[in-house]
């Protein structure tokens, strides 16, 4: 397993819509705020083991933990580009994806 | 197993030249699709597992990409008919979010479908005899054609026959649908390659020998992607009668030869790389010699049936040179300008081809909205039989209208913003959607197309500068082609950061060529600058008439270089 470095959140898809979801405190969030943070590899492992049984109970796809880093104001946002895209939408249609609904 | 309907030949502004699947298609179109509705059940109730379900998604061309699921509609060699562009824009407002963005390989992709919702799209698609076959998988892709197939003057033969001919062979072939990887076919008639069919796993060129038979160039071994390569002849002239035979041959030997151990060396380019050509074609030759060819000895009879449906429209006699449009190109530059770069030389004396450009300066190229979809079928009813293609360049084409009607064409065009008269000039970028959509892109694409076409928003001075090719791909599969593109551009992943390779002097057509690195990559904001300075140079050493590509291949790629490194700040924009 690779060396925990940075806080993590997990991102899956919706098996319904392929919308990305994020695991939160109780559940799946649309909301990238709402998402539960892993401040340590223990959490992340517990994250990963909730994110496969719901990857086996046919609720989501796509099931990976991503490191963020926590705003200010307490927010994770993803370290990555790619899953900074994911938690807004296309950055060529902001009338499209999450951004489009505030999020 | 063939009942067609020739009665729509006999309309006048029928559709007339897209061939209508038999009932032989339909119902197997049906049965797919109430199978993978019975799939989409069992899958959200829990009894298929993702792993046990996605050949099956994938099989019908669904995909999970970044934000949701994208579902790939085929359009067999990016000809449709004004209804299926209509039903097109009616799926898009229905299910997807009002418009669907056309790809390199002539097909139409929606963003948002949601998987509940795709067998649903899926049976409107089959009410206008569409469907997401073979757009996805290791089997024989939709095959693609000439765009000005039928129409343009430069045409030996419409190509369409022929890859109909190779989509009924190949979408039920048994023997082909677990091939080591996908495998894509490109045709073209006409002298000058508008399929970039060197570009492809199978190239076929129709060609006339000297009795004045008709039959086939035969290129194998071309692709983009990881390792590119220009295809090489396998055969300089096959007849007709032995194409389906031939090409089963070749799909022998891969399916034999090729490697299934290693996804990036399982297509047929690295086998023609690793082996040769020679001893590819010794294998295929041997292969085609001692197969049994009586099951293909109806080949000819169902090349004519099928040829049938790509009969001309009823052109009307008319002038080669219309009076009126000339009247109307001198009172209205705008239209002038249009016709100059949009319209191309049509077969029949009075009618013109015209590309609708999907690349409007500053927009996402291959998008278009439900509307314009709308605007676009009502348009070819209006002007042009009812037909309208599909570019790989991600363009729309309306096929055959006359010249008398391009002013007022061009008016409704212009009122839909689809009259950008940039068609193959520098801001008629082709882009894959890149990493705003696609879950296997390392960099955006469609950012950098549309910088580029805003730095080069001045029509005037794209006319100067001439043809120039951009394409722009958002990993190294390349379906943006960009190592065909005289400018490629392709983006990776650098130390956490978006970087772009530039390209030079690759070339789509029949003399073909993969593009050069011209060095270390740079970050989004400098791509317009590099571009910039690389065709102001070009604009400074081009001789009379050169196009870019033809300046690369005089001055060659040190001189390029250099001209990047002098112009930048301590050596380099790149
Ligand atoms: S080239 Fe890469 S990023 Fe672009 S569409 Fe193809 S797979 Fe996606």
């Amino acid at each position: 397993m690779a060396a925990f470095k940075n806080p993590q959140i997990l991102l899956a898809s919706d098996l319904r819509d392929g919308e990305v979801m994020f695991l939160g405190a109780s559940g799946w969030e649309r909301d990238h705020r709402r998402a539960r943070v892993a401040l340590d590899a223990a959490a992340a492992a517990e994250l990963e083991k909730i994110g496969h049984a719901e990857y086996a109970s046919n609720h989501v796809v796509d099931v990976y933990l991503t490191d963020v880093e926590i705003e200010p104001d307490g927010v994770p946002t993803p370290l990555h580009y790619r899953e900074k895209m994911r938690i807004k939408g296309p950055s060529v249609r902001r009338d499209l994806g999450k951004q489009a609904t505030g999020a | 197993m063939s009942v067609h309907d020739l009665s729509a030949a006999a309309r006048p502004n029928a559709p007339t030249t897209t061939y209508r699947y038999d009932e032989f298609d339909a119902d197997f179109v049906r049965e797919r699709v109430a199978e993978f509705r019975e799939q989409v059940r069992r899958r959200l109730e829990g009894s298929l597992t993702e792993d046990e379900f996605r050949p099956f998604r994938l099989m019908n061309g669904l995909y999970l990409q970044l934000h949701a699921y994208m579902l790939r509609v085929a359009i067999p060699y990016g000809t449709l008919t004004a209804r299926q562009m209509r039903c097109l824009a009616d799926i898009a407002d229905r299910w997807d979010r009002g418009y669907g963005h056309f790809t390199t390989r002539q097909n139409l992709q929606y963003n948002w479908p949601k998987l509940i919702d795709t067998p649903d799209i899926l049976d409107a698609l089959a009410d206008v005899e569409m469907h997401a076959i073979q757009t996805s998988g290791n089997c024989i892709r939709n095959v693609t054609a000439d765009h000005f197939a039928g129409v343009a003057a430069d045409e030996i033969e419409d190509p369409r026959a022929t890859a109909e001919f190779l989509r009924q062979w190949s979408s039920l072939h048994p023997e082909f649908s677990f091939l080591p990887r996908k495998f894509k076919i490109a045709v073209t008639g006409a002298t000058h390659d508008r399929a970039a069919i060197l570009a492809h796993d199978i190239g076929l060129r129709i060609l006339k020998n000297d009795a004045g038979d008709i039959g086939y160039q035969v290129m194998v071994g071309g692709g983009l992607g990881r390792s590119p390569f220009i295809g090489k002849i396998i055969r300089d002239f096959l007849p007709r009668a032995d194409l389906l035979a031939y090409l089963e041959a070749i799909m022998r030997v891969y399916n034999r030869y090729g490697r299934r151990d290693n996804k990036y060396k399982a297509r047929i380019k690295i086998l023609v790389h690793e082996k040769g050509i020679e001893a590819i074609r010794d294998a295929v030759e041997k292969e085609f010699a001692s197969m049994d060819r009586s099951v293909f000895s109806h080949d000819p009879e169902e090349f004519t049936r099928i040829a049938a449906y790509f009969a001309p429209p009823p052109y009307e006699s008319l002038p080669a040179v219309s009076a009126t449009l000339r009247a109307a190109r001198n009172d209205n530059p705008a239209l002038d300008n249009f016709v100059a770069v949009n319209v191309s030389p049509h077969r029949e004396p009075g009618y013109a081809i015209v590309t609708v450009s999907l690349k409007p300066i500053g927009g996402i190229p291959g998008d278009a909205t439900s509307a314009q979809m709308r605007t676009l079928a009502d348009a070819s009813e209006r002007f042009g039989f009812g037909e309208l293609r599909v570019s790989h360049e991600q363009n729309i084409i309306l096929p055959h209208v006359k010249q008398d009607d391009l002013p007022a064409l061009w008016r409704i065009l212009d009122a839909a913003g689809l009259a950008t008269a940039n068609a193959g000039l520098i801001s008629d970028i082709i882009s894959c959607p890149g990493l705003d959509y696609c879950s296997l892109a390392t960099a955006r694409s469609i950012p950098i197309a549309q910088e580029i076409s805003k730095r080069f928003s001045d029509m005037s001075r794209q006319r100067r500068i001439g043809k120039l090719g951009v394409k722009i791909s958002g990993c190294i599969n390349a379906c943006g082609h960009h190592h065909i593109g005289a400018i490629g551009i392709l983006g990776l992943e650098k130390k956490g950061q978006e970087s772009y390779q530039i390209t030079l002097g690759g070339d789509p057509t029949f003399s073909a060529a993969i593009g050069e690195i011209v060095g270390p990559g740079v970050g989004a904001e400098q791509v317009p600058d590099v571009i910039e300075h690389l065709v102001d140079f070009y604009l400074a050493e081009r001789e009379e008439k050169e196009t870019f590509i033809d300046t690369w291949r005089r001055v060659g790629h040190a001189r390029f270089k250099d001209a990047l490194r002098r112009e930048g700040e301590d050596g380099a924009y790149i």
